[in-house]
């Protein structure tokens, strides 16, 4: 298994709503442009642990910070 | 003493400037660096290229989203959108949410930037408008406004102050009313966010208008509206569609907030002034700012009452009104009387109607209208002084 995941959304500011709730959570998100064999049409996406990807969805339906889907790397 | 306190690192001014019902003037020093500093070390179009200062950009205006939620008590920043100015965000609103045949309820006292769509829609889209009548100093009483609501209203929109004679309607009350009616209730807070208390959330207000260079302390350019958490903002049409660095495959509008009514490029770097703004008003707290503001509210009504010859509107009272005074000069015109306290005095004021022709009909003061003075975080004392002296010089001399 890949060490990371990426949280595609529609919309760069969406993702950046997602970096900061999972950051203020303490949990580890980073930024980065969409890798290029996963589609995406806002350009940015952010970068997961893999081993966080469950805990990550689950804040973010929590906190209702849109997403379209999160994929392993 | 006032002056130390409210000035941080002010500089010094001779100009009496007291329109800030117009516009809040001076800024903070923190809002003009934060612009500058954008336009320095940023400079970037936010969410459109991925690359690091894009995303830094988009990263302020989440702040700055996330900052108004805090401070006006909405709890989703992605519900925060950002337009030219409140006029635009009220526009967008009404014209995209009402439908033929829709029943508004609305006052005597708004300002035109509500009236003017609500009268065109009234004669194009064949909406039926519904306005409560205020008392004599702009004042609502909420058993009136409940009374207007029957179940077939569509939307209830009010100002939370009057912007030509400050008086405050209690929208707390008619949220609560609006709420039991299962009413929507928008409030137009231009001349209240950032020196009043509001919680969109306490207060049961569905939709903010908001304007960011008045009480905000942020530059011209910068307004917007906030849903909140009860409003499907899918019910509003958009007003622009465009590029939004978003389903950027699709040649349709995205229907996702906040994307659907942000097309095309914001002001983002009057959009990191408005942060610092909105910061500068967080640090200080509205009461401490609004406490201020009824020292000069109170200061002046007394002064101006000292005076032969002039008339005050509005409810006399600095706890049920903003920083906001229209009077009239007996014997002279208001035009005559705005252009001396500008030129001889150096007293910024503003006369006429306001933009609020319905507001001057409820006071009594249509057509001539009034001279307005409106007071900031940053009037002193000695600026009331000087504008009060201004006024009994020239009654004096008329």
């Amino acid at each position: 298994m890949s060490d990371y995941a990426v949280i595609i959304t529609h919309s760069t500011s969406h993702a950046i709503r997602a970096e900061k709730i999972l950051l203020s959570a303490g949990l580890k998100a980073k930024m980065i442009p969409v890798p290029r064999h996963i589609s995406s049409d806002c350009g940015t996406a952010v970068r997961i642990p893999a081993v966080q990807v469950e805990e990550s969805k689950r804040l973010m339906d929590e906190k209702k910070a849109p997403y379209d889907r999160v994929e392993l790397l | 003493m006032s002056r130390q306190f409210m000035y941080g690192t002010m500089h010094e001014k001779d100009v009496i400037y007291l329109d800030n019902a117009a516009t809040s003037w001076p800024k903070p020093d923190s809002v003009l660096e934060e612009i500058v500093r954008f336009y320095r070390e940023v400079g970037a179009n936010p969410g459109r290229s991925g690359h690091r200062l894009s995303v830094e950009a988009e990263r302020i205006r989440m702040e700055t989203r996330e900052a108004l939620c805090g401070l006006l008590g909405a709890e989703d920043p992605l519900s925060v959108i950002f337009t030219a100015n409140v006029t635009a965000a009220v526009s967008l609103v009404l014209l995209g949410y009402l439908r033929p045949g829709d029943r508004v309820v609305t006052t005597s006292m708004e300002h035109n930037a509500v009236l003017r769509p609500l009268r065109f829609l009234e004669n194009t889209r064949d909406i039926h408008l519904t306005l409560v009548q205020a008392g004599a100093d702009g004042g609502i009483d909420p058993e009136d406004f409940r009374k207007v609501l029957t179940g077939d209203v569509r939307l209830a929109v009010v100002n939370h102050a009057s912007n030509v004679c400050g008086t405050i309607l209690p929208v707390a009350e008619f949220g609560k009313i609006a709420s039991e009616c299962g009413i929507p209730l928008m409030v137009d807070a231009a001349q209240t966010a950032g020196c009043w208390p509001l919680d969109m959330g306490k207060d049961n207000i569905d939709i903010l208008a908001f304007t960011g260079h008045k009480g905000l302390l942020g530059p011209t350019g910068t307004g917007g509206v906030i849903f909140g958490a009860r409003f499907d903002p899918r019910e509003v049409t958009p007003l622009m569609f465009g590029g939004t660095g978003s389903r950027s495959e699709k040649e349709v509008q995205p229907d996702f907030m906040p994307d659907c009514f942000e097309s095309g490029t914001a002001d983002i770097g009057g959009i990191a002034g408005l942060r610092a703004g909105v910061q500068w008003v967080r640090e200080r707290g509205v009461e401490v700012i609004g406490e201020h503001e009824r020292n000069m509210t109170r200061r002046l009504l007394d002064a101006l009452g000292n005076i032969d010859g002039v008339r005050i509107f509005g409810p006399l009272d600095e706890q049920r009104q903003t920083a906001t005074v229209s009077f009239t000069v007996e014997g002279m015109s208001v035009s005559e009387v705005g252009m001396r306290l500008s030129d001889e005095h150096n007293v910024m004021s503003r006369v006429g109607l306001h933009c609020a022709p319905r507001a001057h009909r409820t006071l009594g003061t249509f057509p001539e209208g009034t001279i307005r003075f409106s007071m900031g975080p940053f009037t002193t004392d000695e600026d009331i002084d000087t504008a009060a002296g201004a006024v009994a010089r020239i009654v004096h001399e008329k």
